[in-house]
């Protein structure tokens, strides 16, 4: 067993961080305040491929691996949740495109979406549907050579400048997937402000109204939109959530290790101090136990093995969990420093939070995480009694 | 690979996500044994055990529906 970075993703890794650390982290509380991530830092994202990370070779992109996307993530983590989500939701079309598209869906779609030609945003959650996903309420009437799509998509990340959205929809009660362009007729997005983070991923509400679309832009089979597509993009969407909560868990730490090192209290810095010394320790040691999943994640991923679906919850679940625990003690060790504009952990902090609730909330991973220790344990209990009788 | 050795693997992985002896014919899908996150499973299975690749034309659950379709499906595409 080898758990090691190749040369090539430690070098990878290093120019991610210095792109970071230069062009995302010193603009991303502005961008937190103004609620909006500017085009120019979407088309550098794009014109250095990382927009497109996942998209192979042939159509346009880089093809990166699964550790050196997850690098690229936790490294975009770090610098801005909101812009993670922007990786997240955009590659989540990708993957959907890339898994289940036609061949000229994936011809037409993918080179532009490399480029940052085309802006993907994933239409499933509605006003009146979140985590019950497979029930949403939008519906898609078949006609003659064209679907035309009604309802009401929300929270929609990067949905104010997205011009290509995979609409889950129900045709004839049956969840699919549907690419819909902004400039459809009946298409409109409303801006979401004021939320408590993720607020420059300029989220939005999708209005179809009497959507009409061609019928080649089904993605997949009817019936199979919510199972299969939105299950393909989920995981990507788990996947690269996970490896952006260990950047955001690590943008805590760094705060929390230099604070602590300039700040003195009672005469001596609060890193001499034993009981901010136990929260540093929780930090550290959490944050490798994360990033041992995430790495685990990964190469199950590019060996495309079927335990990949699972584990990626689990790394997303534990890594979710952890910089919310992470982020809340950055703020605690800042004290009343750590809630004003003039640091970053505020942001942390509330980015935090909603990494809980994206691509699958805390207890639904409880849930499905729950039931599959329950499976493993009775699979393992009818060997042992199999293994009795032979 | 012979038609049992498929059953057999198949059969094996299923033992993974569903508790009880499902029948070669019975729905796996309409008798709620499996979560939402099983159907990709089956197909990064498929695709990693037999070296087939599921493309979006093969999305029909009488492909996926019970143990014989799946083994049937995978015959056809080997």
């Amino acid at each position: 067993m080898e758990i090691e970075l190749t040369p090539q993703q430690v070098q990878e890794q290093d120019i991610f961080r210095t792109f970071v650390s230069e062009e995302i982290a010193p603009y991303a509380d502005q961008y937190d305040q103004d609620e909006c991530t500017p085009d120019e830092v979407i088309k550098k994202l794009a014109e250095i491929g990382y927009l497109g990370a996942i998209i192979p070779k042939e159509h346009g992109g880089p093809g990166m691996d699964a550790i050196t996307f997850g690098l690229l993530c936790e490294e975009i983590g770090r610098g801005s949740a909101s812009l993670l989500s922007l990786l997240t939701v955009h590659g989540m079309v990708c993957q959907a495109i890339l898994k289940w598209g036609s061949a000229s869906q994936k011809a037409s779609w993918l080179p532009k979406l490399a480029t940052g030609e085309a802006i993907g945003a994933f239409g499933l959650t509605e006003p009146n549907i979140g985590s019950d996903a497979k029930n949403v309420e939008s519906t898609a009437l078949h006609s003659n050579n064209s679907y035309v799509l009604t309802g009401e998509k929300k929270w929609i990340s990067f949905g104010q400048v997205a011009n290509l959205f995979l609409i889950i929809a129900q045709c004839d009660g049956k969840p699919s997937a549907f690419l819909v362009e902004r400039n459809t007729p009946g298409f409109s997005t409303e801006p979401i402000t004021g939320l408590l983070g993720f607020r420059s991923a300029m989220l939005a509400k999708v209005l179809m109204n009497d959507c009409q679309i061609l019928e080649e832009n089904l993605v997949g089979r009817v019936g199979f939109g919510f199972s299969h597509v939105a299950g393909a993009a989920l995981d990507h969407g788990r996947y690269c959530v996970g490896w952006g909560c260990l950047g955001l868990a690590q943008a805590c730490l760094d705060a929390c290790l230099s604070y602590a090192s300039e700040r003195k209290q009672f005469g001596s810095f609060l890193k001499g101090h034993q009981l901010i010394q136990q929260m540093i320790a929780e930090m550290i040691t959490n944050i490798k136990a994360a990033r041992l999943l995430c790495y685990h994640a990964g190469y199950l991923k590019d060996k495309g093995d079927p335990s990949l679906i699972m584990e990626t919850s689990i790394a997303k679940y534990f890594a979710s969990r952890m910089v919310s625990k992470v982020a809340d003690d950055a703020v605690q060790i800042h004290g009343a420093n750590g809630c004003s504009s003039d640091y970053p952990v505020q942001r942390y902090l509330r980015d935090a939070k909603i990494m809980e609730i994206i691509e699958g909330s805390t207890q639904m991973q409880q849930i499905i995480i729950a039931k599959s220790g329950y499976h493993s344990f009775a699979l393992e209990k009818r060997r042992a009694r199999e293994k009795e009788k032979a | 690979m012979t038609t049992d050795e498929i059953l057999e693997k198949t059969k094996s992985f299923l033992a993974q996500f569903i508790n009880v002896n499902v029948a070669d014919d019975e729905d796996i899908f309409a008798s709620g044994l499996v979560n939402s996150l099983f159907a990709m499973q089956l197909v990064l299975f498929i695709e990693k055990e037999f070296s087939i690749k599921v493309e979006n034309e093969d999305l029909d659950y009488d492909n996926f529906r019970t143990l014989n379709a799946i083994v049937g499906f995978i015959e056809k595409k080997i």
